[in-house]
């Protein structure tokens, strides 16, 4: 049989089976504003024309400084990490079929649980899973299956949690009979405060979301906030990212009895930002909710003769033995990101993690207070903050955000579209990436636009 | 060929149901079943004081090669759960009418007794064609 996928023909039987006149009429339901209609090639280009086009166009892209996070950081990648990563031993996208034969992709998983575990301060982590708002929702499955207190399905998602995580999640749970209730933040600290939460005290929850840093770069209270929903009998889901870990407390640590699961999206480590993907989700528990655990778990053996060897264990939780009651169907990991982030925590270690964190908290504090010197210029939220901060500006932040744009720089995340409050309110991130100079221009150029813009 | 005893009561799905002198039963699953699945590595046990109807899933038992839920035989509710199970699952293989008992149920009718398969029947639809 040749390896052609289908024939016109097939594709003709196949839309007559299902009653669609078209691959055009199947697509119809998204939005034409969604597709790329064209990307404004022309036909008939040779191999070198058309690689002539695409740097051109990549080159669009680049020579630009970037402070927008929001979810996706860029980090400096030591270029050991590709190297290493793109290596032909590690060329697969999935865990192998025949898992046992590739020993090697084995090893590199268990190790990447292994220090992600440990960078969670939590007994398991499986092999990754999609991303980091998958992961979320995956993490919320998980706790309504085992939290045994509960009944009504009911789970805390903060307004604090990324707006696209919370937009995923809804997609994924909300069919499954899963209820989730907003939770307000302080609108003086930009923090969940525990007055707020201590209305659902006995109700029937099984989760609470706990993001550090939340969605606007601040730090929540997660050690009160943990022990509130332990006394409550309610699960506890850390949304971490993962260079934070650097610098605060591991999910594994807060509160009297550390959160129960951990997830969170994997691109700092080692991942670049790539237009948007492919990033990997990361997923961590306490040995007791393992068996509830999606998604592949590598396990450390020994073999009939003694010598030690590497194993997919607890296989019995998977779609392949489980079928429809599988802990998942989406096993799908992203072993080449994986393998990426291994290479990059094994290189920098814990203290060099450490030191990223810490390089990019002095420089977002650097900017900020550069920043806050312009008049008309506002810091939002006073509360203590990793990378990630939020200003108020004077007048229109879009039309600022583009002038900006022209100037090589991409200022920051426009909040106006997912908060109500925030308007003219822009989300800045800075990492180690920037230099005291990149920093300076910042400062320099937006002081010059707003003068500007009261002059006229 | 698998022990089947003759004063027990026996489920198509493979629970076996003992009926004890208080009026409760005890609840399994078969020495077939067992076999079938293989070395145990972890049961889930049902929720203490949890209610059940005849025929829902109540606790999972998982092999190395398998998982397979157990359902509840005779409606009622769950008064007492085989806690030794938790660190010995290999207790249903070695002893799958003794030690390996899963849990016991309180019924609301014992008349729903009578509709379950004496061991002859069980043997005979059931596991009767084993290598």
């Amino acid at each position: 049989m040749p390896f052609i996928p289908h024939t016109p023909e097939d594709t003709k039987e196949m839309l007559a089976a299902i009653g669609v006149n078209s691959i055009e009429a199947l697509f119809s339901e998204v939005p034409s504003a969604l597709r790329a209609n064209t990307f404004n090639i022309p036909d008939g280009l040779t191999e070198m024309q058309i690689s002539q086009l695409a740097e051109q166009r990549a080159a669009e892209d680049s020579g630009v400084s970037c402070f927008i996070g929001a979810g996706a950081y860029e980090h400096h990648i030591p270029a050991a990490v590709w190297d290493i990563a793109t290596r032909g031993e590690f060329m697969t996208a999935y865990t192998p079929y025949q898992a046992e034969a590739s020993q090697g992709t084995l090893q590199l998983l268990y190790e990447y649980q292994t220090m992600m575990a440990s960078l969670m301060g939590l007994e398991v982590s499986n092999a990754s899973l999609y991303d980091g708002a998958s992961a979320l929702a995956e993490a919320i499955l998980m706790a309504v299956r085992a939290n045994k207190h509960a009944k009504a399905k009911r789970v805390l998602l903060p307004i604090t949690v990324h707006p696209n995580y919370r937009k995923v999640v809804r997609a994924i749970v909300q069919q499954q009979g899963i209820e989730l209730v907003d939770v307000a933040y302080n609108k003086q600290t930009g923090c969940m405060v525990i007055e707020s939460l201590q209305t659902f005290n006995h109700q029937d929850i099984s989760a609470l979301i706990l993001p550090l840093p939340n969605f606007f770069g601040l730090i929540e209270d997660v050690d009160s906030l943990t022990n509130w929903a332990h006394s409550q009998n309610i699960m506890v889901i850390a949304v971490v990212n993962p260079t934070a870990m650097g610098l605060f407390k591991e999910p594994g640590q807060w509160g009297d009895k550390g959160a129960d699961i951990a997830c969170g999206e994997g691109q700092p480590l080692g991942i670049p930002l790539a237009s948007g993907g492919p990033y990997f989700g990361f997923l961590c528990c306490k040995l007791d909710y393992v068996r509830q655990m999606p998604g592949r778990i590598i396990g450390r053996t020994t073999d009939l003769e003694g010598k030690p060897g590497f194993v997919l264990t607890l296989q019995a939780r998977e779609q392949h033995i489980r079928r429809s009651k599988a802990t998942s169907n989406i096993c799908t990991n992203q072993g080449l990101a994986v393998t990426a982030a291994t290479i990059y925590m094994s290189l920098l270690g814990y203290e060099g993690l450490r030191r990223v964190a810490l390089a990019s908290y002095q420089a977002s504090h650097q900017l900020l207070a550069k920043l806050v010197q312009i008049p008309g210029v506002q810091q939002v939220y006073k509360s203590t903050y990793f990378h990630e901060f939020i200003i108020r500006l004077p007048y229109s932040a879009g039309e600022i955000l583009q002038e900006l744009a022209k100037k090589g720089i991409q200022a920051g995340y426009l909040l106006s579209n997912d908060y109500i409050g925030l308007e003219d309110c822009i989300l800045v991130c800075v990492t180690e990436t920037k230099t005291p100079q990149d920093l300076t221009n910042f400062a320099q150029q937006l002081a010059a636009i707003l003068a500007e813009g009261k002059a006229c | 060929m698998s022990e089947i005893p003759s004063d027990l009561k026996y489920t198509s799905t493979h629970e076996w149901v003992r009926e004890e002198e208080d009026g409760t039963l005890t609840v399994g699953i078969t020495d077939h079943a067992q076999h079938l699945l293989g070395d145990l590595v972890f049961i889930e046990l049902p929720e203490l004081n949890g209610e059940y109807k005849t025929g829902t899933e109540c606790c999972v038992v998982e092999s190395v090669k398998a998982a397979s839920d157990v359902y509840v035989p005779v409606s009622g509710e769950v008064i007492a759960v085989n806690d030794a199970l938790v660190d010995r699952p290999e207790l249903v293989n070695s002893d799958p009418y003794g030690e390996g008992w899963l849990f016991q149920i309180n019924p609301v009718d014992i008349a729903e007794l009578d509709e379950l398969m004496d061991a002859d029947s069980y043997e005979e639809q059931f596991a009767g064609n084993e290598d």
